[in-house]
């Protein structure tokens, strides 16, 4: 703020007369009224615009989470967080649902499983990129494979995750039919896909967090003798928690906003449906929902249609997403460089 | 002056031609004459009045070259570090101080471009035979900036210390080093009480004075010092030059400097490097007040640089 002040003071004078010009509370009476050049027309349909577009996109914002407030909370029922939706078939999206425990527990599940498989080949990836990346096109290379994962369509990710884990191979991650054809639909196998979606998040953000540190810092860890290995694993690492944190949360946000490897990897079954007795990995065998497969399922587009639940769903849905952000948002108010002086 | 090998031979330097290695002249229109420039400088308070100590060779480097793919930074450079004094390098940026400094400890070998020729000795012994690691544990460095890591004091400077050997030690095995560490560097008072703090909320200079037990953590023979204080308050810088002459009895140091005048406080000898070449190695007193050389003339008296 004070160097735009100086800006203006050094560039002519020039400053705006509508609105009146407000300058800092210190530099107020530095120009006479007559040394206030008027803004040109076009910097006062520029600057209107600027204003515009800000406050558009706060309208924006604002409406759609006061709006699925509204509607949430007119339909969400506490007592329906605990209830299993109700069920007619369980392969195909039918059901009217009753409440929303299993899609509440399918995002947790998923969002977590994707997450724990994404963390650490994310961090890998990155550190070897940052701390490596030798060969140089294979640097190049794995850094456009990641750009690429990046932006393919989740629903093409989907296709593929189901073309891919319908082989017997991979057999022992979902149901198997009699016949020995595999379902290819799981939460193993929407995780694994979902992974995808974080991985570049994560990627990013933890590489940005490892290159921000500065070469003396790793020179330092060097001078006192010490390897690679350790400068990464005592120094380098510790050093970029705060990113990989960033990474990780936007990545979870992504994981539970999605709905088309939802739709199509996790067997579109309402309630969880657990395959084999193992407790937990008969559950991730299993197939599902998410809060976003049960929205679209009871949208008017979906075959519940059952658009009230749609809205407590989506109100939730909401609900965990604005934290995830909020906590990204506290991770990043904190100083990036702490050896910027 | 001690066990003192004779200093290499001054190099004469025409702008836009070879260097030219000559022998210092005599007379008075040669060496010996005074700087005028330099006046001001000479009168400024020295803090290495004190005693010397016994000085004793523990680096040399002889016919050291250093090039940056294929650009020359540092050349031909023979000159002794001794226990017992402090090397002040002095001279224009970009003249090749820190990358001969960074040789000493082998650390030029991280920059991929540079390839390094001629020798270097620690004790009688070429570095580059010895283990990197070893060699960097006998011969530490503190960089321009504070660095400490992001962990806890007490941890910055068990850093060193730490898997050193096959087993870790712990920290009640380490404390003794540690404290001793710091009240080297002359940092224990202020932070005994919170050694489990992170180190990255101290002031600048506690950061850097931090920096420095580190490295004294793993008791090296020589601490070399890069621009140490640029990045200080001139209190703090007061405090680390007065650190520096406390160490100089038993480490060897070498400390690379912009400011002439804390060259001039801290350095009992110093070499001026101009455009890679070493023009002037001797006595302080020498090279601020009779330079041999016309650059180390004109660069301590302020005429360029």
């Amino acid at each position: 703020m004070s160097t735009h002040a100086t800006e203006g003071r050094r560039r002519g004078l020039r400053a705006p007369k509508l609105p009146r010009p407000r300058l800092p509370r210190r530099d107020r009476g530095l120009l006479k009224d007559e040394e206030v050049v008027p803004w040109s027309i076009g910097d006062r349909i520029g600057l209107a615009a600027a204003w515009f577009s800000g406050l558009l996109l706060c309208a924006i914002a604002a409406s759609i989470v006061i709006y699925m407030l509204v509607r949430g909370l007119q339909y969400v029922n506490l007592s329906a967080i605990g209830q299993h939706p109700i069920v007619q078939s369980t392969t195909t999206i039918t059901g009217t649902s009753g409440g929303y425990l299993d899609p509440i527990e399918g995002t947790l599940i998923l969002t977590t499983l994707g997450i724990l498989i994404a963390l650490p080949i994310g961090v890998a990836t990155a550190v070897w990129l940052s701390e490596y990346g030798r060969p140089a096109w294979l640097a190049r290379a794995v850094e456009s494979g990641v750009e690429i994962v990046a932006g393919t369509p989740t629903i093409v990710l989907a296709i593929f995750g189901l073309l891919i884990f319908s082989k017997s191979l991979f057999g022992f991650l979902s149901f198997t039919a009699q016949g020995g054809a595999v379902f290819g639909r799981s939460f193993f196998i929407a995780g694994i896909m979902m992974s995808l979606i974080a991985l570049p998040l994560v990627v990013g953000s933890t590489r940005e967090a490892l290159q921000s540190i500065p070469a003396h810092v790793r020179e330092a860890s060097y001078a006192l003798g010490k390897d690679k290995i350790s400068t990464i694993r005592r120094v380098l690492l510790p050093a970029s928690r705060k990113g990989i944190a960033t990474g990780a949360t936007l990545g979870m946000g992504r994981i539970a906003g999605d709905t088309a490897i939802v739709v199509i990897l996790l067997g579109a079954s309402l309630t969880l449906q657990p395959y084999g007795n193992a407790p937990l990995v008969g559950t991730l065998r299993g197939t599902g929902s998410t809060l976003t497969s049960f929205v679209y399922a009871n949208s008017p587009a979906g075959e519940g249609n059952s658009p009230t639940k749609a809205y407590a769903a989506a109100f939730v849905l909401l609900m965990i997403v604005i934290l995830m952000n909020f906590v990204v948002d506290l991770f990043s108010r904190q100083r990036s460089d702490p050896w910027a002086r | 002056m001690g066990p003192l090998k004779k200093p290499p031979p001054v190099r004469r330097i025409v702008v836009d031609d070879e260097p030219t290695i000559v022998e210092p002249p005599k007379g008075p229109n040669g060496a010996g004459q005074t700087v005028e420039g330099a006046s001001a400088l000479l009168s400024a308070p020295r803090k290495r009045e004190g005693k010397r100590g016994t000085v004793k060779e523990r680096m040399r480097t002889d016919e050291l070259g250093v090039a940056y793919a294929g650009k020359p930074a540092v050349k031909a450079v023979s000159l002794p570090v001794n226990q017992g004094e402090v090397l002040g390098l002095i001279g224009p940026s970009g003249c090749g101080k820190t990358t001969l400094l960074r040789c000493l400890n082998r650390l030029v070998d991280q920059t991929p471009t540079a390839t390094r020729s001629g020798t270097i000795y620690l004790d009688d012994e070429d570095v580059d035979r010895q283990d990197v690691t070893e060699l960097r544990r006998q011969v530490g460095m503190v960089f321009q900036q504070p660095n400490p890591f992001p962990m806890s004091v007490f941890d910055n400077v068990a850093y060193g210390l730490r898997e050193r050997g096959s087993r870790r030690p712990s920290r009640a095995a380490l404390r003794p080093s540690v404290e001793e560490a710091l009240d080297r560097a002359g940092l224990l008072e202020e932070v005994k009480d919170n050694l489990t703090h992170p180190a990255l909320r101290l002031s600048g200079g506690q950061q850097q004075r931090l920096c420095i037990a580190r490295s004294l953590a793993v008791n090296p023979e020589v601490l070399l010092l890069d621009e140490p204080c640029s990045a200080l308050d001139p209190r703090s810088t007061t405090i680390i030059e007065e650190l520096v002459m406390k160490l100089r009895a038993d480490i060897a140091i070498v400390i690379v400097t912009h400011n002439l005048q804390q060259a001039y406080r801290v350095a009992d000898r110093v070499g001026f490097m101009y455009l890679g070449d070493l023009v002037e190695y001797g006595e302080a007193d020498q090279v601020f007040g009779a330079p041999k050389a016309k650059r180390t003339r004109e660069y301590v008296s302020g005429g360029f640089g």
